[in-house]
C-alpha cells in the first residue's frame, strides 16, 4: 500500500505541518519511508474525512437515478469517507438482508464506507416494527433506523421504536412531518405560497412533530436524531430539548442554509424538496444553531433523480436535490466565509459528531497519531463555478448549479488509500 | 406587451390599459354581421386544456377565430396526455406543428410558466387558468366589464367574495385591479384565506356584511361543496348564510353597484338566483367581454409587433 507524505498542511485550519499516511493510519511525519509519494498541501486545508448521516443512493431499485458505486463516487468527490445510506429503496431496506446486500456495495465499490440506514417500520408502511435487532446484528452493523420521506407519526410506534433501540445503542432518526398538516404540501406555507397558489407545508407541522418526539425520547431516555431540520422554531425546540439534558441530536441540509422559497417563483422543480426550502429568517436561525452547536451537524440528504422526474410541471415533479459534491462548498460559504464556524468546527459538524451519532467508531477521529487515515484536503482558495454536468452522480438536479461557491476537495483518503487525489476522482 | 400572459403581475398598468382599450375597439366586432377581422391570417393558436373547462376554451377559441387564426383544440382526455406523455413531450409536439400561441390551461400550479421559460416551446404563451395560481385573462375581462360600468378604477371599491385560498380568479384580479387603482376587499372565512394574504395589495375581512355598504362591485366566487369535507367550513348552508349573497344583503348594495361571478355558479349556495338575473347582475356581458379581451390579448401578443390598435383598415373591416 502507497504511502502518502502530505505537506505543509494546514490540519483544522491550524499551523501549517506534515501528515504521513501509512498503512491506514496517521503516523510521525519523521518516519516517512523513502518511497513515500508526497502530496504538496500548501495552502489546503485538513480535515478528517466527512461523514453524512443522510444520503439517498437509491440502490437497489432506482439505479437509474444513482447506483451505491455512483453515490459512493460523489460522496468521495465531495470529500467523505462515509455516507450513511437511507433506507427507502426498493425493496426497502427493512431486513437484515437488504442492508447487507447495500453494505456489500459499498465495499465493493470502496469509495467509502457505506453504512446503512435500517427501515424503522416494515415497508415503511409505519404499522409494524422491521426487525431492527437483526438489522443492528447483521454484517451491516445497522445502527441508525429511519422510514425518511414517511414520518412515524404513530405515537405509540415511535415510542416503542426508541425504547428499543435501546438494547444496541441504536438511534431512531425521524423524518418530523404532521401527515394530515401537509397533505398534498408543495412548498413552504408563507407568503410565496399564497401568491403561487402552491399548497403549503406549514413549519408546524414540523415543530408539532419534532416537540412530541423530544418528549417521547426524554420521556423513555433513549437517543433521537432530527433529520433535516429546516425551520427557526424547529432550532428553538430543539435548543430546549438539549437544555433538558436529553438525548437529542439534530442535522441541517447544506441546501436548507442557502436556499430560501423565493426561488420556488421559477416554478422550477430543481427547487423542489422536502422538507422545503424556508424563508431566509430560517436560513438566519439555522446557520446560528449550527454554529452555537444547537444543530450537530450538516447532512446531505443527497436525493437523486433522474431528468424526468424534475423536468416537468412543479406539482408532478419528485421532491429532493443532489448534495455530496457542494455539501463543504455550501458549508464554507454560508458558515466559514460568514465567521460563523472555523474549520475545526467544520470538522466537528461535518465529520466528529455525524460518526458519534451513527456509531461510526474509525470515522470522525482527531488528524493525530495512530488515528484512522481518514482525510480530506480542501482548497478554501478556489471559487468554483457549480456545473450539474461534472458530477459523479447519475443525476443532475442540483439546485446550485451556476453558483459561484468557494472551495474545492483536492484530496480525500479512505484509511490511508486516496479516492480523490489532484482533484481528480482515482 | 411581454411575449407571454402568466400572471396579472406581469402587467404594468399601461400594458393592462393597452389591452383593455385595444379589446373595445375589438367589441364593436361582435355587433356587426361578420364578425371577423384578418390580422391572424395564418397564424395557428393552440388551446391546449389538461383541465375540463367549456366556457374558457370556447371564449379562446371564438377569440381566435375572430382574428382568423387557424385553432387547434388539444384536450387532455381521449389525447395521449391521459395515456402519460409529459407536458415536456406534449409541448414538443405542438412546437413541431408550428403553434405560435399555446393557450394553456392546467390543473398544476406554475404549468404555463414552466411551458414559457423551459425552452420546450417558442411560442407565445398564454395562461387560461393553472391550478390554484392564476387566471389574468379571467382579471383582464373582469377589469373590462367594471370599467364599462364604473369608469376609471380609480378609487373604486372592489369586493372579492368566497373561497380565495382555492381562487386563481382572485388572485389575478386581487393583482390586475390593484395596479388600475382598484381598493380590492376579499372577504371570506379565515380558512380560505391564504397565509401570508397580508402581503397582497388588498384589504381583508371575514364579515361581508360590512363590507357591502361601500362597494362598487361585488364578486362572487364559485365555492366547491367538497370543501366542507376538508373542514374549510361546516356545511354548505352555514357558508351560505354567513358569505352567500342572497335578496337582503343585495338590498343592502349601494343602487350603482354590480354583482359579478366568473362561472360557474352554484345557484343557492355563494349566489341567489334571484341575484344572479337581476339588471345589476353582469355575468352574461362578462362572457361577451371575454372574446373581446381574450382576442385583444392574442393580437397584441401575436400580431402586435406593429403595436397598439388594429389598424384602421382592419377596424373598419
Amino acid at each position: 500500500m502507497t504511502t502518502y507524505l502530505v505537506t505543509g498542511v494546514s490540519v483544522l485550519g491550524g499551523t501549517p505541518c506534515d501528515l504521513l499516511l501509512r498503512d491506514g493510519r496517521v503516523l510521525d511525519p519523521a518516519d516517512a519511508p523513502r518511497d513515500a509519494v508526497t502530496v504538496d498541501a500548501e495552502g489546503l486545508v485538513a480535515l478528517p474525512g466527512l461523514v453524512d448521516l443522510h444520503t439517498h443512493l437509491r440502490e437497489p431499485g432506482r439505479e437509474d437515478a444513482e447506483t451505491v458505486e455512483s453515490g459512493s463516487r460523489a460522496a468521495a468527490a465531495g470529500g467523505f469517507t462515509a455516507v450513511h445510506a437511507m433506507a427507502n429503496t426498493e425493496p426497502v431496506a427493512d431486513t437484515a438482508g437488504v442492508v447487507e446486500q447495500v453494505h456489500n456495495l459499498g465495499q465493493t465499490a470502496g469509495y467509502c464506507d457505506v453504512r446503512p440506514v435500517g427501515a424503522v417500520t416494515v415497508g415503511l408502511d409505519g404499522r409494524r416494527l422491521a426487525e431492527l435487532g437483526a438489522m443492528a446484528d447483521s454484517a451491516a452493523r445497522v445502527r441508525v433506523f429511519s422510514d425518511d420521506g414517511i414520518c412515524v407519526s404513530d405515537a405509540v410506534l415511535m415510542r416503542r421504536a426508541l425504547e428499543y433501540v435501546k438494547a444496541f445503542d441504536g438511534v431512531v432518526a425521524q423524518h418530523p412531518q404532521e401527515p394530515r398538516l401537509t397533505e398534498g404540501a408543495q412548498m413552504n406555507e408563507g407568503a410565496m405560497s399564497g401568491v403561487l397558489g402552491l399548497v403549503g407545508w406549514p413549519a408546524v407541522a414540523e415543530e408539532a412533530m419534532i416537540a412530541r418526539d423530544c418528549l417521547l425520547a426524554g420521556h423513555v431516555g433513549s437517543r433521537l436524531h432530527v433529520c433535516h431540520v429546516s425551520t427557526s422554531g424547529s432550532v428553538e425546540l430543539i435548543r430546549w430539548a438539549k437544555s433538558k439534558g436529553w438525548a437529542v441530536t439534530a442535522e441541517v441540509t447544506p441546501h436548507h442554509l442557502l436556499l430560501t422559497d423565493e426561488l420556488v417563483a421559477t416554478y422550477d422543480p430543481i427547487y423542489k424538496v422536502n422538507p422545503p426550502l424556508r424563508t431566509s429568517e430560517d436560513v438566519a436561525a439555522l446557520r446560528a444553531g449550527l454554529a452555537d452547536g444547537t444543530i450537530d451537524c450538516v447532512a446531505t440528504d443527497h436525493a437523486p433523480h433522474p431528468t424526468e422526474d424534475k423536468e416537468c410541471e412543479w406539482g408532478a415533479a419528485a421532491m429532493g436535490m443532489l448534495g455530496l459534491e457542494t455539501a463543504l462548498s455550501v458549508v464554507q460559504h454560508t458558515m466559514v466565509d460568514t465567521g460563523l464556524l472555523d474549520w475545526a468546527a467544520v470538522a466537528d459538524r461535518m465529520s466528529v459528531r455525524p460518526a458519534s451519532i451513527g456509531r461510526v467508531f474509525d470515522q470522525g477521529q482527531p488528524l493525530q497519531l495512530g488515528s484512522p487515515a481518514n482525510v480530506v484536503l480542501i482548497d478554501p482558495t478556489v471559487v468554483r463555478t457549480i456545473e450539474p454536468m461534472e458530477s459523479q452522480s447519475l443525476s443532475r438536479n442540483n439546485p446550485f448549479r451556476g453558483m459561484e461557491l468557494p472551495g474545492r476537495v483536492v484530496a480525500t483518503f479512505l484509511r490511508g488509500r486516496p479516492t480523490v487525489l489532484d482533484g481528480t476522482l482515482l | 406587451m411581454r411575449r407571454h400572459l402568466l400572471s396579472s403581475a406581469d402587467l404594468t398598468r399601461d400594458d393592462a390599459l393597452e389591452i383593455l382599450d385595444t379589446a373595445a375597439e375589438l367589441l364593436s366586432l361582435a355587433d356587426r354581421p361578420i364578425k371577423k377581422l384578418p390580422t391572424l391570417r395564418g397564424r395557428t393558436v393552440v388551446n391546449l386544456f389538461f383541465e375540463d373547462s367549456t366556457r374558457t376554451r370556447i371564449s379562446f377559441e371564438a377569440a381566435a377565430k375572430r382574428l382568423s387564426a387557424d385553432v387547434i383544440n388539444f384536450a387532455a382526455k381521449g389525447s395521449s396526455v391521459s395515456k402519460g406523455e409529459s407536458l415536456k413531450d406534449t409541448a414538443l409536439t405542438l412546437e413541431a406543428m408550428g403553434a405560435d400561441a399555446v393557450v394553456i390551461r392546467h390543473g398544476s400550479s406554475g404549468a404555463p410558466h414552466r411551458l414559457a421559460t423551459s425552452g420546450w416551446v417558442r411560442s407565445c404563451v398564454v395562461n387560461a387558468g393553472d391550478g390554484t395560481h392564476e387566471h389574468p385573462t379571467q382579471a383582464l375581462l373582469d377589469a373590462f366589464t367594471l370599467r364599462r360600468h364604473l369608469g376609471d378604477l380609480e378609487g373604486r371599491r372592489v369586493t372579492i367574495v368566497g373561497d380565495v385560498l382555492h381562487s386563481r380568479v382572485a388572485r389575478s384580479n386581487a393583482l390586475l385591479l390593484s395596479t388600475l387603482g382598484a381598493e380590492v376587499t376579499l372577504v371570506a372565512p379565515p380558512t380560505l384565506l391564504p397565509v401570508g394574504v397580508s402581503t397582497w395589495p388588498v384589504q381583508t375581512s371575514y364579515d361581508l356584511d360590512g363590507a357591502l355598504d361601500k362597494s362598487d362591485a361585488v364578486m362572487m366566487l364559485r365555492v366547491q361543496s367538497e370543501r366542507m369535507n376538508d373542514a374549510f367550513f361546516p356545511s354548505a348552508r352555514e357558508y351560505s348564510r354567513r358569505y352567500g349573497l342572497d335578496d337582503r344583503r343585495f338590498a343592502r348594495l349601494p343602487d350603482h353597484a354590480i354583482v359579478m361571478h366568473p362561472g360557474p355558479m352554484n345557484r343557492g349556495m355563494e349566489i341567489s338566483a334571484t341575484v344572479a338575473d337581476s339588471a345589476r347582475s353582469v355575468i352574461v356581458e362578462q362572457v361577451t367581454n371575454g372574446v373581446a379581451v381574450r382576442m385583444a390579448v392574442l393580437y397584441l401578443l401575436l400580431g402586435g409587433s406593429t403595436g397598439g390598435q388594429p389598424t384602421a383598415e382592419e377596424a373598419a373591416l
